[in-house]
């Protein structure tokens, strides 16, 4: 019989005010058999929030390729994993904390890390590398600067301080995200293949134990009352979210690093039967949902919980989002031993519950029962929605401000794109992150269009490695969303492939307006339609994700933004491919199907171009082949440099190679192109920017379509069409001064 | 004097960065006000705040010395309250 | 010869200090909370943010039992290597002169950079020539290097200043470019880049194997 609280009893009205439906609050009156509690209600509306119960997306989601001969985990646990070989598997996902980061973009980055990283060593890897997707508004507004330098000084922070290595990532501003950032964090650790745990808890009788951080006021609602409902204000951007602060929580790295030491010495010594990480809705979602992967119930003591703050409330305590703490269930046995080590890394330990075979989730406070609900119904039973897709009739997003016109010349044109915010160099922002602690990064940030990771300390002979790489593209998603996401993964591989890696596996973090809106839904189930069909075609299946909804507010949307996030596996890093020209005397080429074309690139949002309706198409068989072509080539040895050509077409790839190697290059273009500047700047799948000996390039291109372009050398890039005209002509520096516009940002 | 639990008294470390030593984030914050519309503004530095319970007063200035300062590069001001 | 890497909640460069001792010798970690150095010949002071950096970097690590120990072997003449965080707890322990400041540029920074070897007739740089350039990463925000001008005086006389950041190298302000400075005795040294991140070619340069193998070096002459 549950306790008479003091407090009275909610009604539809708070129910609404928590974010449920009036509908789904009449099924949890349902499903308790009576109205809920406060407690009861406030822990339904969180596990009932999108969020937490990805009711607009979990059907959409099941269609999404996850299977395959890599897949050691797969979606449904912290992170999925795929074997690397040598008895090792990868751990990876990616998650997103967008609205915590509109409101304190420090923090919000900051806890966004420490959120992923718990997710890695909760499934009983360590972590090794941290990536970051990041999308503000243009940084001509103070707004969107404020955000870009507190997110990334709080991803700097926690990332360093934890000694998790930040060794890639991307960057974007776009007018949609002005009032909607969007925060991404990529994690990847490393664990003995068949040390993996799960969080399903087992075993009646056997204890459940928190520890980590006190438990304090951090957060509270913060899962349904920010993540589930569309930002209010976005007039002059300066005083939206300020009230909001309160509920953002606070990371600190130091008790997280104490924390997964801790963990990762339970785990070595197999003293847990499972482990979770709290992270949205607090121990309301981790022992919900361990209970429900266990087919278990739990009892639960909030008087047990360490806390932070005096006189918190059972509801209080049960949803809390207080950072840096785990959930684990231990058998009686070992509860001393687990405490020990608990105390050994300074982190607090309490046993707090005990699982039991009631499949019901109760809730005690000092013993008095004050919460009962069946595991099930909280975490199994939300209500899931089908999504009403409609292709919108009009544009829904205004044209960008013109900066440039067409009728610029193509130096002009190179030097605006080049100096643009999204293509400019990001150095500013990677020199605020160790990329090197651990010892394993063998290609740091600009060095390549991956990163990548040593396996095992290398002696003499090969290096087995890991490399990562996440991309994304709202604009092109939002010009048609199939082909869009299509095109961003194959980016992703395409960035592999640079490097020498083959991709094993994808993680994604889909990032959406309303999907109650009928043309929102329209973008996700397009979208995800093309992340499926992409996935399936690249044989790198989805082990895990995340999605962010109700992006949007009185502005409008954001783009449609899938984030995606690849992990690929290299032979030897020795020969681990470079982005910069090498030599003086090596031959440039182009490779692969690339039609290049100026729809919704970035050539044209510099020029106010509105978007275009649909993208042109493209063969993903061939663009495929060209990936498989140079990635066989760059394990060969047979190029010195390898790099996927991207925004802003083949010249501003030939200047960041250029940039990169420190050494200029002469090229020159067919003149059977009927359009110079798509030439020049057109985008789209599937092209490779290559140097090397003759010889090698000769060999690549027995194999994939490959024209012979220049030869790299001396201090100008010159880009010229046949016979003998000159398009541009420009020395290293001024392209090196128009690279690094975005210094000033971080002045 | 203000009553800390159980007796004893509640003092306040002020610790500033001695003078003479460049002081980036004061400079930071000073030049960062007059740009908010805060003119008349100077001299910033920014330092640490330590607030504790003690229950004899005379071994703030020995605590400070050992830990809670860097004398070689910083200045404390203790208040008891 | 065996390296003892101490390991303080908040380190996070002691397993790539410890690989990288591994390359020239012996090499274990050595807890905090433990007084005993295992018979180490030389110690290794990690980088990384020990007690999270709280109050300042290094004010609580230098209070631990290990350090105690540590501060008796440096008395002793046994050879100290501080590195980063490592760096800053030896100043605060006053086993080295000065103090590390935050960055002027007031921002974490990650860079390779060009060190000038100023003094190669110690134990941590005698594999090294005078003049010499290595290539090493640094990544800290509070690099700051401060002593009093008259000893920063006596340190360039008494030639303490083993390390100075090359021309346009110095992102963190530190006085006299000084990268890495020995105590009077010269048996301890600190170095705010990190030697333990070069010295594997994957990875980068391998310069920082030569402070690794000065040490050693030193170790084998006290021997004979």
């Amino acid at each position: 019989m549950v306790m008479e609280t003091a407090s009275r009893l909610p009604t539809v009205e708070d129910a609404l005010a928590l974010g449920l439906t009036r509908e789904e609050y009449e099924l949890v009156c349902e499903k308790q058999g009576r109205e809920p509690n406060q407690l009861e209600l406030a822990m339904y509306s969180l596990l009932w929030s999108e969020h937490c119960a990805y009711k607009h997306s979990k059907r959409l989601l099941r269609t999404l390729p996850s299977e395959g001969p890599h897949v050691v985990m797969g979606p449904g646990e912290n992170a999925g994993a795929v074997d690397v070989g040598g008895g090792l598997a990868c751990a990876f996902k990616v998650e997103s904390h967008n609205h915590p980061s509109a409101v304190e973009p420090f923090q919000g980055a900051a806890t966004g890390v420490g959120g992923i990283l718990r997710d890695i060593f909760a499934i009983g890897a360590r972590p090794i590398a941290v990536l970051d997707s990041l999308r503000f508004g243009e940084p001509s507004g103070a707004h969107a600067r404020y955000l870009l330098d507190g997110a990334v000084s709080g991803i700097s922070h926690y990332g360093n301080s934890i000694g998790v290595p930040t060794v890639g990532g991307e960057l974007y501003f776009e007018q949609p995200y002005e009032h909607n950032c969007l925060i991404n964090a990529m994690a990847l650790g490393l664990a003995q293949r068949d040390r993996l745990i799960s969080s399903a808890a087992a075993g009646t009788g056997n204890l459940l134990v928190l520890f980590g951080a006190s438990t304090g006021r951090d957060g509270i609602g913060g899962a349904s009352v920010l993540a589930s409902a569309e930002l209010q204000g976005g007039g002059d951007g300066d005083d939206s979210g300020q009230d909001m602060r309160p509920t953002v929580q606070v990371g600190d790295p130091f008790a997280e690093k104490k924390l997964l030491e801790c963990s990762l010495e339970l785990l070595e010594r197999g003293l847990l039967v499972s482990l979770q990480d709290l992270g949205a809705a607090g121990l309301t979602s981790s022992a919900s949902e361990m209970a429900s992967k266990g087919g278990v119930g739990m009892d639960i003591d909030v008087a047990e919980v360490p806390l932070r703050e005096p006189g918190m409330e059972p509801f209080e305590v049960m949803v809390s989002e207080s950072q840096e703490r785990m959930l684990c269930v231990v058998e009686p046995s070992r509860l001393d031993a687990v405490l020990g080590v608990c105390e050994k890394w300074e982190v607090q330990g309490a046993a707090i519950g005990r699982v039991t075979d009631t499949r019901r989730m109760r809730v005690l406070d000092s013993g008095e029962l004050v919460g009962d609900m069946a595991v099930s119904a909280l975490v199994d039973e939300c209500p899931l929605y089908d999504l009403d897709p409609q292709k919108p009739s009009q544009p829904l997003y205004e044209p960008p401000v013109a900066s440039l016109s067409l009728d610029a010349t193509p130096l002009e044109m190179l030097l605006a794109l080049l100096s643009s915010p999204n293509i400019a160099s990001r150095r500013p922002l990677f020199e605020q992150y160790d990329a090197i602690v651990q010892s394993r990064t063998v290609r740091r940030p600009e060095q390549a269009d991956a990163a990548v990771l040593a396996l095992g300390s290398a002696s003499d002979g090969p290096a087995p490695a890991l490399a990562v790489s996440i991309d994304g593209n709202g604009r092109r998603v939002a010009a048609d969303p199939y082909s869009g996401t299509v095109a961003a993964v194959l980016e992703c591989a395409s960035n592999l492939a640079c490097v020498g890696a083959e991709p094993l596996g994808t993680t994604n973090n889909l990032n959406f307006g309303n999907p109650e809106k009928a043309h929102i839904a329209w973008q996700l189930t397009e979208s995800v339609r093309g992340l499926g069909d992409a996935c399936r075609a690249l044989d790198a299946p989805i082990v895990g994700g995340n999605v962010s909804l109700y992006n949007e507010g009185a502005t409008g949307p954001i783009y449609p933004t899938p984030v995606i996030g690849m992990v690929g596996i290299l032979p030897d890093a020795r020969r681990a491919g470079r982005l910069g020209f090498h030599r003086a005397g090596q031959e440039i080429a182009l490779v692969g199907p690339l039609r290049p074309s100026l729809a919704a690139g970035e050539l044209a949002k510099l020029c106010g171009q509105q978007l275009p309706d649909g993208l042109p198409e493209f063969d993903i068989g061939a663009v495929r082949a060209a990936q498989i072509a140079v990635r066989e080539a760059v394990r060969a040895g047979l190029l010195a440099s390898a790099h996927d050509i991207a925004e802003g077409g083949l010249a501003v790839a030939l200047a960041e190679c250029c940039l990169a190697g420190d050494i200029g290059a002469a090229v020159l273009l067919g003149d059977d192109s009927p359009d110079l500047t798509a030439a020049l700047f057109g985008e789209g799948p599937g092209g490779f920017l290559v140097s090397g000996e003759r010889d090698g390039l000769r060999r690549l291109g027995e194999g994939v379509p490959l024209q012979s372009i220049g030869t790299v050398g001396g201090d100008q890039l010159s880009i010229g069409i046949a016979p003998e005209s000159a398009a541009l002509s420009v020395g290293l520096a001024e392209l090196a001064a128009a690279h690094s516009s975005l210094a000033e940002l971080f002045a | 004097m203000a009553r800390a639990h159980g007796g004893g008294v509640r003092a306040r470390v002020l610790i500033r960065p001695k003078s003479g030593i460049s002081d980036p984030q004061g400079t930071a914050v000073e030049r960062a006000l007059p740009a908010l519309g805060f003119s008349g503004v100077a001299n910033v530095h920014v330092g640490r705040l330590v607030e504790l319970d003690v229950e004899d007063a005379a071994q703030l200035e020995p605590m400070c010395e050992k830990l809670l300062a860097n004398p070689l590069v910083e200045d404390y001001e203790i208040i008891v309250d | 010869m065996k390296f003892g890497v101490l390991r303080f909640p908040g380190s996070c460069d002691e397993l790539d200090a410890l690989a990288a001792a591994r390359r020239v010798g012996d090499a274990e970690l050595l807890w905090h909370g433990e007084r005993d150095l295992r018979g180490a010949d030389a110690i290794v002071v990690p980088g990384g943010f020990s007690y999270g950096d709280y109050l300042r970097a290094g004010a609580i690590a230098r209070f631990s039992p290990v350090m105690e120990s540590v501060i008796e072997f440096a008395g002793e003449g046994g050879l100290v290597l501080g590195i980063c965080n490592g760096f800053q707890v030896l100043c605060e322990a006053h086993l080295l002169p000065g103090a590390l400041l935050g960055n002027a540029n007031r921002r974490f920074t990650f860079r390779q950079l060009a060190l000038e070897v100023v003094n190669a007739d110690t134990a941590f740089t005698r594999a090294c020539a005078t003049g010499e350039v290595l290539s090493v990463p640094a990544k800290h925000s509070c690099g700051r290097y401060y002593a009093e001008p008259q000893t920063l005086e006596a340190m360039e006389e008494g030639g303490q200043v083993l390390m100075r950041y090359a021309p346009a190298q110095n992102f963190n302000g530190s006085l006299r470019d000084i990268a890495g400075v020995c105590n009077e005795a010269g048996n301890v040294f600190g170095l705010m880049p990190h030697p333990e991140h070069a010295v594997d070619e994957l990875t980068g340069s391998t310069d920082g194997l030569k402070i690794f193998q000065s040490m050693r070096l030193a170790m084998e002459g006290a021997r004979v």
